[in-house]
C-alpha cells in the first residue's frame, strides 16, 4: 500500500463511486480499523505486564488443549492462503471447499476455546482466582468475539461466492486481512500468556 | 478520474424517513449531531446550574426542586451522592456527548465532504449507523437518572473503587453499569465515524485537493480523528476490565482490605492506579481531540474575516502533528499526586512543557493572522477571537498544572477547573460558537441574526472570564474540587462570596439567546446566498443547503490553496479554490 496508491500528493476524485477508490477506501478503513484493534491490545497487554511485575502473580498452568486451538488456528490461515490461490486460478469449487474448511476451523477454535475454559473451570480455576486467570478468561473472550466478527465475514464471502463467478475477490482480500490478523493477535496473546515469563 | 457520475445527485432519497431519519447523506448525520449534542448541552448545563446552586448556598431549601427531583433533593435539599452524580454527569455529558458530538460527528459529518470536495462520506452506511448507535447511547446515559439509586457517581474519570464496587456509594450500582454501557456505546459509535473521516479525507479528496491545500479544520479534524481511533480502545480495554471487576469477581483494580458497610471485600492484589494510567492514556489525547477541531475551525472563521490568507499554513499543520504524537505521552500530568516516582513525574512534566511549544506556535499564528488584516467583525470573527483569547490565557494555566511542583499544591482544586473550563469548556465551547454563526448559512440556507449573535458573544465571554478565571483564584486559595459543602471547612468560609458571585453570573441563562437565534432564523432569518462570507474553500462553491450529492452534475477541481485572499490586480479580493492558474491575479 503506497503513499500514492491514497492519492496523499495529489487528491483522488470526488466521487467514490468509482470502483478502484471504493476497493481503496475498504481497504484503508480496514487497516484504520486493525489499527484500534491493535491499541485495544495494547492496553491489554500494558495492563497485563505491570500486574505480573507484581509480587503476589502467580502462573496457571495453561489448558491443555490450547496448542490444539492454536495448530488449529494457524491451519485456517494456511486454507485461507489455498482458497486464495483457487480463487486467482478461478476454481470455484476448490475455492467454496478450502474457504469453507477455513470457516469450520474458525468455528473448531471458538468451540476448542470453550473447552479450554471448562478445562480450567474443572480444575476448579475460575476468573477471581488468580490475576493471571482473570487476564486469560478477559483477553480468550475479547478475542473470541474479534474471532467470531471474522467467521461471520467468511460466511459472508462464501455466500457472496455463490453469486459471484469469478469470486468474490474484493470483499475476500478484505476479510483475510482480518482473519490473519485476529490469528496473529491469538499467536500474541499464546505466547503472551503461557510462554514469555 | 474526475470522470462525470451524475447518478447519485439526481438520486436523493424520496421517502420522509429515509431523507431525514434514516439517512446516509453526511449533511443530515451531521445535523442529526449538532441537534442531538444541543439537546444534551441544555441538559447538561442544567445540571451545572443545579451544582452552582450548591456551591453557592450549600444546604438551602428549593421546595420546587424537591418536587422534580425527589431522589436527589428530598424535600428540597440537595443530598451529597445527588451533587456527585450532578459533578459525574455535567462532565461526562458535556466532554462526550456534547462538545464531541458537536465538532467531531456535527462538524465533521458536515463539513469533511464539502470542504475536500466530495460527494459524501467512504461509507454512507457506516455513518448512518455511527448516528444512530448515539440514541441508545444518549438515552441511557440520560436514564440513568432515574434509576433507584441515582446516576452514576464516580467523576467522569471513574475512578475505582467507587467505580468499582457496586455497594460503594448509592451511584456505584446500576447507575454506574448505565455509565459504562452508554460509554461502550459511544466509543462504537466515534469509532465508526472515525474510521469514516480518516478514509474519506485520505481517498475521497476531488481532483488537485492535496494534503497541503485542505483547510485547516479538515486537517484538525483529521489528527483528531486519528488520536481519538488510537487513543479509545485502551480506556475501552479498561471498561472491560471494570466489568470483569465489578460483576466477575475479579481485582484489576482493587486492592487488598477495602471495607464496605463492615463487610471485608474478598478482592486483593490490585491498584486503581491502573485504572487512572489507562484512563488517562485517554483522556489526555481526548483534550485535544476537542481542542483541535475549534483551533482548525477558528482559522478558518479569520481568514475570511481579515480578508488575507492565515498565517503559517504549513507551521500550523506540523504543530497540529506535534501536538498530536506528544498528546499521547504525556497523560502522567493528571496522576502527579498518585505516589508515581519524582523521576516518572519528571518525564511527564518535560513532556507537558515540550506540548507547549507546538500549541504556542499555533496560538502565535493565529495572533498573525490578524496582522494587518481588514477585519470584518461578524459574530463568527468574535468567536474566533474567544477561542484565541481563551487559549493564551487557559494555556498559561496549563503550565504550572504541567509541572509537578506547582500541580501538588494546584492538584484536584478549582485551579484544575477553572483551567479546563477555559480549555476543552471555553476554546471547544467558542470553536463550536464560530463555526456555527460562520456555516448556518451553508447548512440550513438562512442567515442568524448578527445583532442577536454579537450580544450572544458578550454576553457570554465576559461572564465566561469572570466564573472561571474567578475559579483558578477559589484553587490558589486552597479550594478543592468535587466537595459538596466546603463550608463544612473555617478556612474555605471567605470563599462564599465569590462562590455567590460566579452562580449569579448568568453565564447558562444567556445560552437561550442563541438557542432563540438558531431556531428563529431556521425560519425567519434572511435567505442565505451561495457565498455570504466571501470565502475561497470548496464549501462555498456548492449552494446553500447543498443538494444531496453536493455537486450537482461535476466534481469541482482544486487549483490553488484554501487562503487565497487579496491577490495583485483581481478585481474581488478572494480567489476561490476552484479558479483556474492564470486567473485572478497573483499571489502579493
Amino acid at each position: 500500500m503506497s503513499v500514492a496508491e491514497f492519492g496523499l500528493g495529489g487528491g483522488n476524485s470526488g466521487d467514490g463511486r468509482t470502483g478502484a477508490v471504493a476497493a481503496n477506501s475498504a481497504q484503508l478503513g480496514l487497516w484504520a480499523l486493525l489499527a484500534t484493534v491493535t491499541m485495544l491490545f495494547a492496553g491489554f497487554t500494558s495492563a497485563y505486564l505491570v500486574r505480573r511485575a507484581g509480587s503476589d502473580w502467580q502462573s496457571i498452568l495453561s489448558p491443555s488443549v490450547l496448542c490444539f486451538n492454536t495448530v488449529l488456528l494457524l491451519a485456517s490461515s494456511m486454507t485461507l492462503e489455498i482458497a486464495r490461490e483457487a480463487m486467482h486460478r478461478h476454481q470455484s469449487t476448490a475455492f467454496k471447499l478450502w474457504h469453507s474448511a477455513t470457516t469450520l476451523l474458525g468455528l473448531a477454535f471458538l468451540i476448542g476455546q470453550i473447552v479450554a475454559w471448562q478445562q480450567l473451570a474443572a480444575r476448579g480455576i475460575y476468573v477471581p482466582t488468580s490475576p493471571h486467570s482473570s487476564f486469560f478468561y478477559m483477553l480468550t473472550a475479547v478475542h473470541g468475539v474479534h474471532l467470531l466478527g471474522g467467521v461471520f465475514g467468511l460466511l459472508y464471502v462464501l455466500q457472496r461466492s455463490w453469486q459471484a463467478p469469478a469470486g468474490p475477490k474484493h470483499p475476500f482480500r478484505l476479510c483475510a486481512t482480518y482473519w490473519h490478523f485476529v490469528r496473529g493477535i491469538w499467536v500474541f496473546l499464546f505466547l503472551l500468556l503461557f510462554v514469555w515469563k | 478520474m474526475a470522470e462525470v457520475t451524475s447518478a447519485d445527485a439526481g438520486h436523493a432519497p424520496q421517502s420522509f424517513i429515509r431523507r431525514y431519519v434514516f439517512s446516509t447523506d453526511h449533511k443530515v448525520v451531521g445535523i442529526q449531531y449538532f441537534l442531538t449534542a444541543m439537546f444534551v448541552a441544555i441538559v447538561a448545563g442544567l445540571l451545572a446550574m443545579l451544582m452552582r446552586l450548591q456551591l453557592a448556598w450549600p444546604a438551602a431549601q428549593w421546595p420546587l426542586l424537591g418536587k422534580l427531583f425527589p431522589g436527589g433533593m428530598e424535600s428540597g435539599v440537595m443530598k451529597p451522592e445527588f451533587y456527585l452524580s450532578l459533578v459525574t454527569m455535567h462532565g461526562t455529558l458535556m466532554v462526550f456527548f456534547v462538545i464531541s458530538f458537536a465538532l467531531i460527528g456535527g462538524f465533521g459529518n458536515y463539513l469533511i465532504p464539502l470542504q475536500i470536495g466530495a460527494r459524501d462520506m467512504a461509507f454512507p452506511f457506516l455513518n448512518m449507523l455511527s448516528c444512530w448507535v448515539v440514541v441508545p447511547a444518549t438515552l441511557i446515559m440520560l436514564a440513568s437518572f432515574f434509576l433507584e439509586n441515582g446516576a452514576a457517581a464516580s467523576g467522569w474519570t471513574a475512578y475505582p473503587p467507587l467505580s468499582a464496587v457496586e455497594q460503594a456509594i448509592p451511584g456505584s450500582g446500576m447507575g454506574q453499569t448505565f455509565w459504562i454501557l452508554g460509554m461502550a456505546l459511544f466509543i462504537v459509535s466515534f469509532t465508526m465515524g472515525g474510521l469514516n473521516y480518516f478514509t474519506t479525507i485520505l481517498n475521497l479528496r476531488a481532483k488537485g485537493m492535496s494534503m497541503m491545500r485542505l483547510p485547516m479544520t479538515v486537517w484538525s479534524l483529521l489528527l483528531a480523528t486519528i488520536l481519538g481511533l488510537l487513543a479509545f480502545p485502551p480506556l475501552t480495554a479498561a471498561a472491560v476490565m471494570l466489568l470483569f471487576d465489578r460483576h466477575g469477581g475479579s481485582s484489576f483494580f482493587l486492592p487488598a482490605g477495602l471495607f464496605f458497610g463492615n463487610t471485608l471485600l474478598p478482592n486483593a492484589g490490585g491498584t486503581p492506579l491502573l485504572w487512572q494510567h489507562l484512563f488517562w492514556f485517554l483522556g489526555h489525547p481526548e483534550v485535544y481531540v476537542l481542542l483541535l477541531p475549534a483551533l482548525g475551525i477558528a482559522f478558518d472563521v479569520l481568514a475570511p474575516s481579515t480578508r488575507k490568507p492565515i498565517f503559517g499554513y504549513r507551521m500550523t499543520v506540523y504543530s497540529f502533528l506535534t501536538i498530536g504524537s506528544l498528546s499521547m505521552i504525556v497523560w502522567g500530568h493528571h496522576m502527579f499526586v498518585s505516589g508515581m516516582s519524582p523521576y516518572v513525574g519528571e518525564f511527564f512534566s518535560i513532556g507537558t512543557m515540550l506540548i507547549t511549544i507546538p500549541s504556542a506556535i499555533v496560538g502565535v499564528n493565529l495572533l498573525a493572522s490578524l496582522w494587518g488584516g481588514s477585519f470584518r467583525f461578524t459574530t463568527a470573527m468574535l468567536f474566533a477571537l474567544g477561542v484565541l483569547a481563551l487559549f493564551g490565557a487557559g494555556g498559561l494555566g496549563g503550565i504550572f498544572l504541567g509541572t509537578a511542583t506547582s500541580d501538588i499544591f494546584l492538584h484536584d482544586s478549582y485551579f484544575v477547573v477553572g483551567h479546563f473550563h477555559f480549555m476543552i469548556g471555553g476554546v471547544t465551547l467558542f470553536g463550536l460558537f464560530a463555526g456555527t454563526y460562520y456555516w448556518f448559512p451553508k447548512m440550513f440556507g438562512r442567515m442568524l441574526s448578527e445583532k442577536l449573535g454579537k450580544v450572544h458573544f458578550w454576553l457570554t465571554l465576559i461572564p465566561f472570564y469572570i466564573v472561571f478565571f474567578g475559579m483558578h483564584f477559589l484553587g490558589l486559595g486552597g479550594m478543592p474540587r468535587r466537595y459538596y459543602a466546603f463550608t463544612e471547612f473555617q478556612f474555605l468560609q471567605e470563599f462564599q462570596g465569590v462562590n455567590v458571585f460566579i452562580t449569579i453570573c448568568v453565564l447558562g441563562a444567556v445560552q437561550f439567546l442563541f438557542l432563540f437565534n438558531f431556531f428563529w432564523s431556521l425560519w425567519k432569518g434572511p435567505q442565505a446566498e451561495k457565498n455570504p462570507w466571501k470565502a475561497t474553500t470548496l464549501e462555498w462553491e456548492a449552494p446553500s443547503p447543498p443538494p444531496h450529492g453536493n455537486w450537482g452534475a461535476s466534481v469541482p477541481t482544486v487549483h490553488r490553496w484554501a487562503y487565497e485572499y487579496s491577490l495583485l490586480g483581481d478585481p474581488q479580493d478572494y480567489t476561490p479554490q476552484t479558479t483556474p492558474p492564470g486567473t485572478g491575479g497573483v499571489t502579493q
